[in-house]
Order: C-alpha cells, then sequence, then structure tokens
C-alpha cells in the first residue's frame, strides 16, 4: 500500500441513523405543505420571500432551531449530523429560511463563547428556542480561514431582513446589536431564495460578548460548521434536481420516443447519479467530523465544500438544460435551485479558496 | 450463528496451533481454511461459518497483527471475486469441494473465458459452441483478452448450447480445464507493452458433464453471478488517504518543488479533492453492506475509479515533465499478477485505460446506473426473440 500522510484518521459514520430518519420526514412534511416551490414562485418578488410562521413551526414546534445546542443551554442536545438532514430538506425545497445563518453559523459562534459569557449564553437560549433570529454581520462569501472582515458597514450579508441581532466583529471583540439599532438596506440578490442586504452599525452600539481572540475563534468556528453543513444544503438541492430531471425525461416525449431514453441523456444523468453519490459521503462525512469535534474537521469540510458546490451547480445547470424551454422559464423552479447552487459555490468560501485551505493543510504547497 | 468473539477465539486458536513463523505459507492458508475462517460467510466445511460478511473484518485485523500470511488476492483476483461465488452459487456438493479450496489457497489460478472476438459488451451474442456427447460436452471456438490464461489451472467459460433460441437463451456455463489438450493460450500483447491477457484457442475441448454450473440454456442467468459480483468485489477494501494513484503523485508533489506549476496545482487539488471523495464513498459503501443495507452504489465506484485514475494518471506524466517522456521498458513479459499502481508513471497512465473497459466498459455501466438505478427508459431493441442464428454478426 502506499504511504499515507495522515496516521490516525478518525472513522467516521456516514449512514443516518432512523431519528434521523425521522427528522427528515418530519422536516419534508412541513415543507411539501407550508412552502411548496409554486408558492416560492408567487412569494420571490414580494418584499421577503420567507413564508410566513413557518420558522416558527419549523423551529418553535419541530425544534430544529436549537438541534446544535445542548439541553442544558436551552436547545435540543443533538448534533451537526441532524442539523445537516434539516439543511438536505431546506435545500430540496431551496426554502427561504434563516436557518443556516441563524441555527448554524450564529449558534455554532455563541456556543464557543457560551461557557464565559452570560449574555452569549442567554442570546443562545433565544436561538435555540426559535424567538430570535441572530445573523453574523460578515459577507456571505466569508471562508472559515479568511480574513475576517471587520467593521461598521458591511454588504451581502445573508439574512440580514429576517434578523433581530447582528453579532458584528470589531477590532475589539464580538458585539450583540439588535436590529432595530442597525441600519439594513436590501439588495438584489441573484439567489432570490436567500435575501441579502447592507448592514450598518454604529460604532459602540450593542452588548460587547468577547474580547478580540475569543471572538475570532468563536467567528471561525461558526463559519467552519457553516461551511460544512452548506454542503447538505447544496446535496439535498443536487438530489431535487436530479430527481426532477429524471421525472420529467422520462415524461417528455420527442421524436416518439421519451427524450430520457436517448443515450447522451442517460449518461450526463448517471454521471450526475455517481457525483451524488460522492457528494452524499462527503457531506456526511463533513456533518459527522463536525458532531465528534475530530481535528479532521478542517479538512473534511474543505473537501465536501469543494465537491458539493460544484457537484450542485452542475446538478441545477443540467436541469435547465434537460428541461428544455421550460427549463429557462420562470414559472418552473429549475431556475431557483440554478441561482441557490450558483450563489451557494460562493457562500463560505469558494472552491478555490477551500482547495486552497486544502494544499495548506495536507501539504500540497503551490509553487514558490 | 457466529458472534465477533467466537471468531476470535477461532482465529486464535489457529494462530496458536500454526504459528505463522514457523508455518510453511500454504499449509497455513489450508489450515486457516479448514478452520471455517477464510470468507467467514461461506458455508461451514466450504471454509466459512455462515457467519455474516461483515465479520470478515475481525479475523483479517487479528490475522494481519499477527503476521500471518494473506492469500494474495491480486494474483487470484479472477477465482476469489467471480469463479468463487458462481461455483457456490451453482456448483454441486462435489464441484464446491473440488474447487473452492485450493481455489482460495492460490494454488489454483482462475481466468475467465467470457468475452470473444465478436462479443464485448453484447456478450450473450457469443458464438463458441458447445455440443453434447455422451457424458461430456465438446467445445470449439476463440476467447480472446483472457486475463492469466497463461497461469491459470482453471477456467469459467460459457458457451452457446443451442443456436436455435434467442441469444441470452441458449447459452451454458461450465468449468473448463485449462491444461485440456484442446486448450491454446497465446499471449496478446497490450498498450503497456506486456501481455497480462491472452487469446484463447478451443479446440475439441472435452468438459465433462458434471463440470456444468447451473441447467443447460441458462448459462445467462449464471453469469448474472459472476458478472454482479465481478462490479461488487471492487468497493469493497477499505483506502487509507492517498491510497491508491493520487498517493503517487502527491508525494512527488512534495518532494519534487522543481516540477511544481500553478496550472499543475489546481489539477492536482481538483483530483485530490475527487480521490478523497471516492474515498469517502467506498467507505458509505463499505458501511452500508455491514449494516446490512447494500445499495446500487457498487456500480458508481467502479466508473468513479477508472475516471479518477485515469485523470490522476494523466496529470502524473505531465508533471514529470522530461521523465515523462520515458518509459521504463517496453520488453514484452508475461506478468503473474495485476499491478496498477506499480512501474512508472508511464506505465500508470497506459494501464488505467483499460479500468474503463475491463470488466465492463463506462459507457455500458452508465446504461445500468441509468436504466436499473434511475429508472430511465430502455435503450430500442432488435435483438429479442430473434433465434441466435438468424442475429447479423
Ligand atoms: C485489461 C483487460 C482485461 C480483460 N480481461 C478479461 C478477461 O479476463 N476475461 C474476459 O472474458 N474478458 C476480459 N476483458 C474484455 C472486456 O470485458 C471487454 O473488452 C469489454 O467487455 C468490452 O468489450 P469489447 O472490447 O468487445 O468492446 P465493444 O463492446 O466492442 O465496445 C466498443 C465501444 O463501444 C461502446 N459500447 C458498446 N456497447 C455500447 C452500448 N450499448 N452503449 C454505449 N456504448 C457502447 C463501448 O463502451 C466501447 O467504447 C478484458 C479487457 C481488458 C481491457
Amino acid at each position: 500500500m502506499t504511504e499515507t500522510t495522515e496516521t490516525a484518521e478518525p472513522s467516521l459514520d456516514l449512514l443516518y441513523s432512523e431519528t434521523e430518519d425521522d427528522l427528515r420526514a418530519a422536516v419534508r412534511a412541513l415543507l411539501t405543505d407550508r412552502a411548496g416551490h409554486q408558492d416560492l414562485l408567487g412569494r420571490i418578488e414580494t418584499d421577503s420571500p420567507y413564508v410566513p410562521g413557518l420558522w416558527k413551526s419549523l423551529a418553535g414546534d419541530i425544534g430544529v432551531a436549537g438541534l446544535l445546542v445542548p439541553e442544558k443551554l436551552g436547545g435540543q442536545g443533538a448534533s451537526h449530523r441532524e442539523a445537516a438532514v434539516v439543511l438536505e430538506e431546506l435545500g430540496r425545497a431551496v426554502t427561504p429560511l434563516p436557518y443556516l445563518t441563524s441555527a448554524v453559523v450564529a449558534t455554532e459562534t455563541l456556543l464557543a463563547l457560551a461557557g464565559e459569557s452570560d449574555a452569549a449564553a442567554g442570546l443562545l437560549a433565544e436561538l435555540a428556542g426559535g424567538r430570535t433570529v441572530a445573523v453574523l454581520a460578515v459577507p456571505l462569501s466569508t471562508a472559515p480561514e479568511a480574513e475576517l472582515p471587520l467593521g461598521e458597514s458591511v454588504a451581502a450579508v445573508a439574512d440580514a431582513t429576517a434578523a433581530d441581532v447582528f453579532l458584528v466583529l470589531r477590532a475589539d471583540g464580538l458585539y450583540a446589536v439588535p436590529a432595530d439599532e442597525a441600519t439594513v438596506e436590501p439588495q438584489t440578490p441573484l439567489d432570490l431564495t436567500r435575501p441579502l442586504a447592507a448592514v450598518t452599525t454604529g460604532a459602540g452600539s450593542g452588548a460587547r460578548l468577547a474580547g478580540p481572540d475569543a471572538a475570532r475563534a468563536a467567528v471561525r468556528r461558526g463559519l467552519l460548521a457553516g461551511a460544512g453543513l452548506l454542503a447538505s444544503e447544496q446535496l439535498g438541492l443536487a438530489e431535487w434536481c436530479l430527481e426532477e430531471t429524471v421525472r420529467y425525461t422520462r415524461e417528455r416525449h420527442q421524436f416518439n420516443r421519451p427524450v430520457g431514453s436517448f443515450q447522451a441523456l442517460k449518461h450526463r444523468m448517471a454521471q450526475l447519479w455517481l457525483d451524488l453519490v460522492g457528494a452524499r459521503a462527503a457531506a456526511r462525512a463533513a456533518a459527522d467530523a463536525l458532531a465528534t469535534g475530530s481535528a479532521d474537521a478542517p479538512l473534511i469540510v474543505a473537501v465536501a465544500q469543494a465537491h458539493c458546490s460544484k457537484v450542485a451547480v452542475r446538478a441545477a445547470e443540467e436541469c435547465v438544460q434537460l428541461h428544455g424551454g421550460i427549463g429557462m422559464t420562470w414559472e418552473h423552479p429549475a431556475h431557483l435551485a440554478l441561482k441557490r447552487a450558483k450563489s451557494d459555490q460562493i457562500a463560505l468560501g469558494s472552491t478555490g479558496r477551500h482547495q486552497d485551505a486544502i494544499a495548506a493543510l495536507v501539504d500540497l504547497p503551490a509553487p514558490a | 450463528m457466529t458472534d465477533a468473539e467466537e471468531l476470535l477465539v477461532r482465529t486464535r486458536k489457529l494462530l496458536d496451533e500454526h504459528p505463522p513463523a514457523t508455518t510453511d505459507r500454504t499449509d497455513f492458508l489450508r489450515a486457516r481454511f479448514d478452520a471455517g475462517l477464510a470468507w467467514v460467510h461461506y458455508p461451514v466445511g466450504l471454509g466459512g461459518l455462515d457467519a455474516p460478511r461483515a465479520l470478515q473484518a475481525v479475523v483479517d485485523a487479528e490475522l494481519a497483527a499477527a503476521g500471518a500470511p494473506d492469500n494474495d488476492p491480486r494474483k487470484i483476483g479472477i477465482g476469489l471475486g467471480m469463479a468463487a461465488p458462481t461455483v457456490l452459487a451453482h456448483g454441486t456438493d462435489e464441484v464446491k469441494r473440488r474447487f473452492l479450496r485450493p481455489l482460495w489457497v492460490g494454488e489454483e489460478v482462475w481466468c475467465q473465458l467470457f468475452s470473444e472476438p465478436g462479443a464485448g459488451s453484447d456478450l450473450a451474442a457469443l458464438a463458441t459452441r458447445a455440443v453434447r456427447d455422451g457424458e461430456d460436452w465438446v467445445v470449439d471456438g476463440q476467447k480472446v483478452w483472457t486475463s492469466s490464461a497463461h497461469t491459470a489451472r482453471w477456467a469459467i467459460l460459457i458457451a452457446r448450447t443451442d443456436p436455435d433460441a434467442p441469444k441470452h437463451r441458449g447459452i451454458t456455463y461450465f468449468v473448463c480445464d485449462m491444461t485440456d489438450p484442446g486448450v491454446e493460450v497465446r499471449p496478446l500483447r497490450q498498450i503497456t507493452g506486456e501481455a497480462e491477457f491472452n487469446e484463447v484457442f478451443l479446440t475439441g475441448v472435452r468438459i465433462p458433464d458434471a463440470h456444468r454450473l447451473g441447467e443447460i440454456g441458462d448459462g445467462w442467468r449464471v453469469a448474472q453471478t459472476t458478472l454482479m459480483n465481478e462490479r461488487v468485489s471492487i468497493g469493497g477494501a477499505r483506502i487509507p488517504r492517498e491510497g491508491g494513484m493520487i498517493g503517487k503523485v502527491a508525494t512527488t508533489w512534495r518532494e519534487r518543488p522543481e516540477l511544481r506549476t500553478h496550472d499543475l496545482h489546481r489539477r492536482l487539488l481538483d483530483h485530490w479533492v475527487d480521490a478523497e471523495v471516492a474515498r469517502l464513498a467506498g467507505e458509505r459503501l463499505r458501511q452500508q453492506l455491514v449494516a446490512g443495507r447494500p445499495g446500487p452504489e457498487g456500480s458508481a465506484m467502479k466508473l468513479a475509479f477508472a475516471r479518477l485514475n485515469q485523470a490522476i494518471s494523466g496529470l502524473e506524466v505531465e508533471l514529470l515533465g522530461d521523465e515523462g517522456l520515458l518509459y521504463g521498458e517496453w520488453e514484452m513479459r508475461r506478468p503473474e499478477l495485476v499491478d496498477f499502481t506499480g512501474r512508472d508513471a508511464g506505465y500508470r497512465y497506459l494501464r488505467s485505460k483499460g479500468n474503463s473497459i475491463e470488466g465492463g466498459t463506462s459507457e455500458v455501466l452508465l446504461n445500468i446506473v441509468a436504466e436499473r438505478v434511475l429508472g430511465l427508459p430502455p435503450e430500442p431493441r432488435n435483438d429479442k426473440d430473434v433465434a441466435w442464428k438468424d442475429l447479423a454478426r
């Protein structure tokens, strides 16, 4: 056998548990009922794409907002594995909800501080109960290991219009700034299902949660969890695209045959399925590595992002192409998936950035 | 039922009675077979204990730790991966007892006489004839691309026994003795310069009816056992990170900074990610098998590894620059075992081209995924319900 760089590779659980399957069924049923694609198409050009009351049902009734939070801090005491399953379903349905931003990135950031800061712990309990939505005020594109942007004025903040509280990184630490003390200017997003806004907070506003070093470490941890679990959103989205494309091409007839019986198309769909097999393994690996706090997590997360981003974009692009004219039509949901997939590719670090992280972690340096 | 605990006890007993350090390799492997620790999911008396397949790992780990010899699956891959499950599923008791032990121990190498000049992907079109003569069958025909025919003692063979039936229905499955005087093996040199596979000419070869597997005319169904196992046998093993081709290039990259360019760096990272993802997918497949929930992912793994091996070995040749212009040796050799990652970068590049052809081409596997996994409509066919002898060839 060939030599390996990593001697102690932790073994990862890449399957789904029964609890996870049950959670998936509950989330899917609720989304099918309340947030179908047709409903979404009617909503994306209004002031807010969020389905009224959906967050309350999902976060409060099913309890998904607090999955990452231990019970003693007011959460469900589950893990990244379960949160990943929720994100797969949100990805399938391209649901506009501040789940990734609030229940993952902001929550994970606060989890890093909850032991030291009562204010952080208190805010965390509110997030876990689904009563409050918090958003980390950084651009959606920020990668886990990137130079962290400081500031009073940040553009392209995802779900800012849904936030009750902003977590703001300043030179001297992390602050919780109530949304009514901030200026939120909506921007027109490529992905209409994940609203973006420029957020300006007054210097010195809000309550300080942590000093500079702890703040940075916490934000990085939040972004790492976000990037790792985004892979599951991308997986769910890609899966929907493939299923829908298979369904459509089996039914659509041209040249007196279902178009799905043409080998050129069959091979493209089979290839996508192959990519999805990989994406599922990679996304599960990232969720499990985060759940167990594995030292390998930064590498596995970067691998999952580098792969799942590409797969989601390819699946959505193929979905549009293989649907033909209907795929270019506003009334058909394919474009919702394409826009989400393309902006997910940039979200929490581009493919290239994740590859750079991998190069550093496994010692494959760039040319001098 | 045998559990992990009991397997460990049996394994330690085997090690006590046959200390690897002082026991001859073949003797140890025979004893291991007789103890039921060869393939634990096989029946008692045939090298197994009717135990869950997943528990094999327990035995293997214990034996490896004790420095016990292994039965070198690279050399006997066709026997282990394909002949054995077919013999087990379709052979008589006598056939099973005769063949399985020397097969597993590696004393007898097997080859697969399936492909013919006129029947590759369309294997059911095969033309090699088997005609009944008393208690024997007399076989005439030509097979091609037969790996290991030059070292094999036995072959699994499919031949046409009823030319009047439609092509899938007139085939019968046999075990063929490669030492029979009517068997002629000629080396077929391949792209790498060596001759790993062969042409095999069968002239008046007599096969006793006792060496038939399954019913007369039912050979296509029997062959499905073989072909399914051919694909499954690929995804089973655990690979460490950077195991396989990617490890070779990564090592060269680390040790030879003067070769690095920005373009190659990006592509290397692309492949590194793909290799790691394929490894994780293989690991997930293994976990599904262990949990008793096998999925269709097995056929995905062969496709993924073929593409990956070809892309990575291609990059490796480029990375080496002037060295990549050179090739180890072209002298004709007849290797005893199939070695994908061995020798030099040029060899790996050329040999990996076979990964998308041998054992079913990638195109054919994509058809299978599209139709059986995704449920897409089949290709229109014009060879159904037509007697084989009336098909265009
Ligand atoms: C290294 C190596 C070792 C081998 N060892 C053995 C062995 O031990 N025993 C044995 O029996 N055989 C062996 N083979 C043969 C192998 O199984 C066949 O080569 C393979 O099944 C393809 O058949 P073919 O070569 O006739 O190609 P063809 O079937 O003629 O295919 C030619 C091209 O057409 C494509 N094609 C064919 N049908 C379709 C379709 N329906 N849709 C789309 N594309 C299609 C193929 O993908 C290929 O690209 C070996 C081959 C190699 C390369």
